[in-house]
């Protein structure tokens, strides 16, 4: 809502207060003022003028050689391109020395040889939005009514010496929607009293329900149509002052019948529609929900299918207006209008919204119907309406109104106690004191002793329980005067549940081995959804996306992390690594919430190594990602429950992937990314992860017991054995884990060859064993014992024999 | 004899002061008191010496292997040391050459702004909690007193999946599942982290997803002094102790009263400039006492219980604290941008 600051004055006493003041104390009191805007911000020199003669330019067919009168019957010579311009016209001129917005400053100049001592303006020129310029103007320059005096201040003349207050409304603050309500708030803020508008309007001996009838099927949706019909009006202009308002309030001006049904608007929050009457085409008017498939063409000329949801005005039998949207062209008031047709009405909420949203057309009607409108302005709205229209537009008013009224307007009444203010806000105030807040407010307050009776008035929708007396109580007595304290109560210890206490290792840990957390959408597109995924469900899809690239719930993260890799690496960033804990969504039932999991994924890529001077540079490779893993798993003490084994999936390296595995249960995978894909990504070689974080952070792991420091030495003993190709080194390690018994402490390999040195189809693989007793000392022969069992057992189930 | 020995003294001392190794003054000793030296060579002819002088020789002699060994041993530790001396000299490093990079990442701006939060109030008793980004209706909107047809929906445009199913607009539905969950008994205090989601269309200071931060404290007596002093422990932990406060009133359909939290501007210090775009206040938060519907809702008795609510931006908190400026940056996880949130103050 922008809110006149010169307007506002003939509601509430600002004298001695600033604009920016004001927006001060109403920011602080509960509506937002997001700006201050000065009208006539950085102009200067300004003044009416009188084209007193018009030539063409000799040698410029679009330019004029005006001689302009500015008042003091001398003629200056300017040049104007305006198309617009003519002999005889009341003008905005800015003299040589003036300034206009963007700190434009006029000098005398020459053009195409001719001197031009001045520039004759356009609104726009002069700081109006283009689309506030009323259609007449938009095109050239403003031309003044022909009564203005010349030599004045034109800015003055066009009331552009205001300051506008924009005002951020919260959806329960609908009552400030209007220069009314503002006033009401405003006057509560200062102490001050609200002076109302009285309207008087003389009728003439016609009676409006001659002319008209009203019939409101849809009752629910409309249950108050007031019409009254004023005749003999003549289309003009509306004066200056009232375009001015309705510019200020971001409203264009078109003619006097439409700028005063849009002032009322402004003035009273009601919405208010002038049809043509003789345009009509009957003496009825029905309201009722329109047909489906019917048909109507608005004012913006757009022509619009209408759903039994939408509410129409109707003369009986077509649509005439969209109910609280928008008119229709039909029956719009123009210049031959002489009757006109005016509608004030109550609708309600839901109706004006189901037609504004169906038909993505929001008028400042609709606006303030969606989020109500004070039943009892609905009358006084109309009458004032019918006062400005014999004031403005020479109408004259029929006697009475034609209305359907089945509206129960009755105002909450709210009984609180001081207690209950006192015990929400955490204030000691006296019942006095809240008393004469909510009489600042205008709410009739009753007290007795520590009670409070309050009627709010119905422009106050919005306060309906004592929690919202409470609020108004606080905010005028000011939030900047309550103290500041503690919740008491029982002492509670804040922690981290251990999931969380978890997660968090898990990325200090990640975040230490050299990846960054990155953190991407949830959101993907259907063709990208299932990539990587570790269960195979069909996404689940928005029902309006915005995008096809943001359409679906991700089902994994690897793809995301994929596309910042690719991101990265177009920007010659030649090594990333990162990682992400992020939710993943499976498919349930219908109309069941998705399963969430979440995940852990990881992807490097270029570079692992690098340090420059010293030469070294070693790329990504599959056992930099597994060891990352690894050490992941054993910092969550879950290493010796965890095996690899070979994986084929889409999108990976067939042979340099693996799944994972935590004891039986498949927990995810690691793997080169396909060449393909990474040819598609424009991406060196790329290792991913994805893991079940939950399954991770959920295994059972033994509780840490401290383990006795060895007091006697170890032996070790190295073997390389020479193997088929195809034998794993997870098989063999677990054959020697299993077959050294309780003294074999440490199993690793220490060496692979698959050199030509070795028979087709054989490799040589190294281990080192670790044998160690806590009790004693060991002695050759007991590893001996051990370590013969091993061989025996390689040999045996993996055919492994010794290389010599 | 007496004067042999003096002169050998003399030479071999001669020639250990010259000697430049230790092999050289290897043989020096070798060539002097081995035992086929010169010395016991003229210690042979000590039989034709008469019994008076024959000791006085002998003891001659001895000062003179003395002496020599002494001089060798003193060439020795000054050799050794020069030896040492220029093997350091040989291993000189240029020490301003830049070490071995030790490669680690670091957490994401986001993450570093919420787990600061998180920390802060887990300080004051509260726990976190979290919910799914994928929530019903119920929860995300009418058990948090936002009817079907309600116009605040308005503010909030929504991905929905179907008519009951849409993904987060907002945290709070996190708050009305704990207090679900507490059936009607207090204390509860939360924090709630996490994603959201609304309809915008990404720019530089709109995004469809972003992270939210909630707090819910549900107690008898609890009061709105009690939020204002909580918000300003939040306002001086996060942004500094020199932090002000104000409490502007605004409109959550879940609280009642509802408040926007500004602190006084942290680059100018509330004298004017962008970022506070000249008021001296930046808005940070909003908040306020749960809404008696919300309260009944999830089975807590209004007339009993009291509680305050609020809620903020991670990317906003983010975007100030760091002086971010475009909020597609923290979903585009450019390197150059991540590697910035490494340093801890």
């Amino acid at each position: 809502m922008y809110v006149s600051y010169k307007w506002l004055q003939e509601y509430v006493d600002l004298s001695g207060i600033t604009p920016e003041e004001l927006a001060e104390k109403i920011t602080k009191s509960g509506i937002e003022v997001e700006g201050v805007e000065t009208l006539d911000e950085g102009i200067k020199g300004v003044v009416v003028g009188y084209v007193a003669e018009k030539e063409k330019h000799p040698s410029a067919d679009k330019l004029n050689i005006c001689q302009v009168d500015l008042g003091d019957g001398e003629l200056v010579q300017i040049i104007c391109g305006a198309p617009n311009v003519d002999k005889g016209q009341k003008v905005a001129v800015a003299t040589v020395g003036a300034v206009l917005p963007g700190n434009f400053k006029i000098k005398k100049a020459k053009l195409r040889g001719e001197a031009s001592n001045g520039m004759i303006c356009s609104l726009q020129e002069l700081g109006f939005e283009s689309k506030l310029v009323a259609k007449d103007y938009s095109e050239g320059i403003y031309v003044f009514p022909a009564d203005t005096e010349l030599g004045t201040n034109a800015l003055e003349q066009l009331h552009r010496d205001d300051q506008v207050l924009e005002l951020g409304l919260t959806p329960n603050r609908a009552d400030c929607q209007s220069m009314l309500g503002v006033a009401y708030e405003v006057a509560a803020i200062l102490g001050k009293d609200v002076k109302l508008p009285q309207p008087r309007v003389e009728t003439v001996s016609e009676r409006a329900a001659d002319y008209i009838t009203v019939n409101v099927e849809a009752a629910d949706d409309n249950p108050l149509y007031v019409a009254k019909v004023i005749k003999n009006v003549k289309i003009a202009p509306s004066p200056l002052w009232l375009q001015a308002r309705l510019t200020a309030a971001g409203i264009r001006p078109h003619n006097n019948v439409v700028d005063i049904t849009n002032y009322i608007l402004l003035e009273y929050g009601q919405p208010l529609h002038a049809f043509d009457y003789d345009r009509l085409g009957s003496k009825e008017i029905l309201v009722r929900r329109a047909n489906q498939g019917e048909k109507i063409t608005t004012l913006d000329d757009a022509e619009r299918e209408l759903t039994t949801d939408h509410l129409v005005i109707t003369n009986g039998e077509v649509p005439v207006a969209l109910a609280g949207v928008m008119g229709g062209a039909n029956s719009e008031v123009g210049n031959e209008t002489t009757t006109v047709l005016l509608e004030s009405a109550y609708f309600t909420g839901g109706a004006i919204r189901k037609s504004s949203k169906d038909h993505g057309l929001r008028s400042e009607a609709s606006a303030r119907y969606e989020k109500g409108v004070d039943p009892q302005r609905v009358r006084p709205a109309a009458e004032r309406a019918a006062q400005l229209l014999t004031q403005y537009a020479g109408g004259e008013v029929l006697e009475g109104s034609v209305e359907v009224d089945t509206l129960k307007v009755e105002p909450a009444v709210i009984t609180i106690t001081i207690d209950k203010i006192n015990r929400v806000l955490g204030t000691s105030l006296l019942v006095s004191e809240a008393k004469d807040i909510l009489e600042r407010l205008q709410f009739t307050t009753v007290v007795e002793e520590n009670e409070m009776t309050v009627t709010v008035p119905t422009r106050r929708g919005d306060i309906t329980i004592e929690e919202d007396l409470v609020e108004e109580v606080g905010r005028l007595y000011g939030y900047d005067n309550l103290a500041s304290t503690l919740p008491g109560g029982t002492a509670s210890a804040g922690s981290l549940t251990p999931y969380q206490k978890k997660r968090r290792i898990v990325r200090q840990y990640l975040e230490g081995a050299g990846l960054y957390q990155a953190i991407t959408y949830s959101l993907t597109s259907e063709d990208k959804a299932q990539n990587y995924s570790l269960e195979a469900r069909d996404p689940i899809k928005l029902a309006m996306p915005m995008s096809e690239e943001r359409s679906v719930l991700r089902l994994s993260l690897t793809p995301h992390l994929l596309e910042v890799l690719k991101y990265n690496s177009a920007r010659q960033i030649d090594a990333t690594a990162i990682y992400e804990t992020g939710s993943i969504f499976l498919r349930t039932a219908e109309n069941e919430l998705p399963e969430e999991k979440e995940h852990l994924a990881a992807a490097i890529t270029g570079l692992w190594e690098l340090h420059q001077w010293q030469g070294e540079k070693k790329p990504v490779d599959f056992f930099v990602l597994k060891g990352i893993l690894e050490g992941l798993f054993s910092k969550l003490g879950l290493l010796e429950q965890i095996t690899f084994t070979k994986f084929e999936k889409d999108g990976l390296h067939p042979g340099r992937s693996a799944e994972v595995f935590l004891n039986e249960t498949s927990i995810g995978f690691i793997g080169q990314v396909h060449p393909n894909v990474e040819k598609e990504l424009d991406l060196k070689e790329t290792y991913v992860f994805e893991l079940s974080l939950e399954k991770l952070l959920h295994a059972e792991i033994k509780p840490l017991r401290y383990e006795a420091i060895p007091r006697y030495p170890s032996i070790t003993r190295d073997i390389a054995l020479v193997v088929d190709q195809t034998t794993t080194a997870q098989a063999l390690s677990t054959v020697i884990r299993e077959a050294g018994g309780k003294l074999l402490k440490d199993v690793h390999v220490f060496d692979l060859y698959e050199g030509d040195r070795m028979e087709e189809g054989k490799k040589s693989i190294a281990y080192s064993l670790k044998y160690f007793d806590p009790e004693r000392t060991l002695t050759d022969e007991d590893v001996v014992k051990a370590h013969d069992k091993v061989l025996k057992a390689l040999e045996e189930k993996t055919g492994a024999v010794l290389r010599g | 004899m007496q004067e042999r020995l003096k002169e050998l003294q003399a030479e071999a001392l001669e020639k250990v002061s010259a000697a430049i190794d230790l092999k050289e003054l290897n043989d020096i000793r070798v060539a002097y008191l081995g035992k086929k030296g010169p010395i016991t060579e003229v210690l042979k002819g000590m039989g034709k010496l008469s019994a008076e002088e024959r000791p006085k020789m002998g003891a001659l002699a001895n000062e003179v292997r003395d002496q020599i060994t002494q001089g060798i041993t003193a060439k020795q530790v000054q050799l050794e040391e020069a030896q040492i001396q220029a093997k350091l000299a040989a291993e000189t490093i240029d020490v301003t050459l830049p070490g071995r990079p030790v490669h680690t990442g670091n957490h994401h701006s986001l993450t570093r702004v919420v787990e600061e939060i998180e920390d802060l109030f887990i300080g004051m008793g509260y726990t976190v909690a979290e919910g799914p980004e994928v929530e019903k209706d119920y929860y995300n909107f009418e058990a948090l007193n936002l009817p079907k047809g309600h116009p605040a929906r308005d503010m909030q445009d929504s991905f929905y999946i179907t008519e009951d199913i849409l993904l987060r607009t907002h945290t709070s539905p996190v708050q009305a599942r704990t207090m679900e969950k507490h059936e009607g008994k207090g204390p509860v205090k939360i924090i709630c982290p996490g994603k959201v989601f609304r309809r915008d269309n990404d720019d530089a200071t709109h995004s469809h997803q972003f992270m939210q931060i909630e707090g819910l404290v549900i107690d008898e007596n609890i009061r709105m002094t009690d939020l204002k002093g909580t918000l300003e422990v939040f306002a001086k932990k996060m942004f500094g102790e020199e932090r002000e406060i104000r409490l502007r009133p605004s409109f959550f359909p879940f609280t009642e009263p509802s408040v926007e939290m500004d602190i006084s501007c942290m680059i100018c210090s509330g004298k004017g400039c962008n970022v506070c775009k000249t008021t001296g206040w930046i808005e940070i938060l909003g908040a306020g006492m749960v809404h008696p519907n919300v309260l009944e809702m999830a089975g807590f008795d209004s007339k009993k219980y009291t509680g305050f609510a609020f809620g903020m931006g991670a990317e906003r908190i983010a975007m100030l604290k760091y002086g971010v400026d475009d909020i597609r940056h923290f979903y585009t996880n450019d390197s150059r941008f991540l590697k910035q949130f490494s340093i801890h103050e």
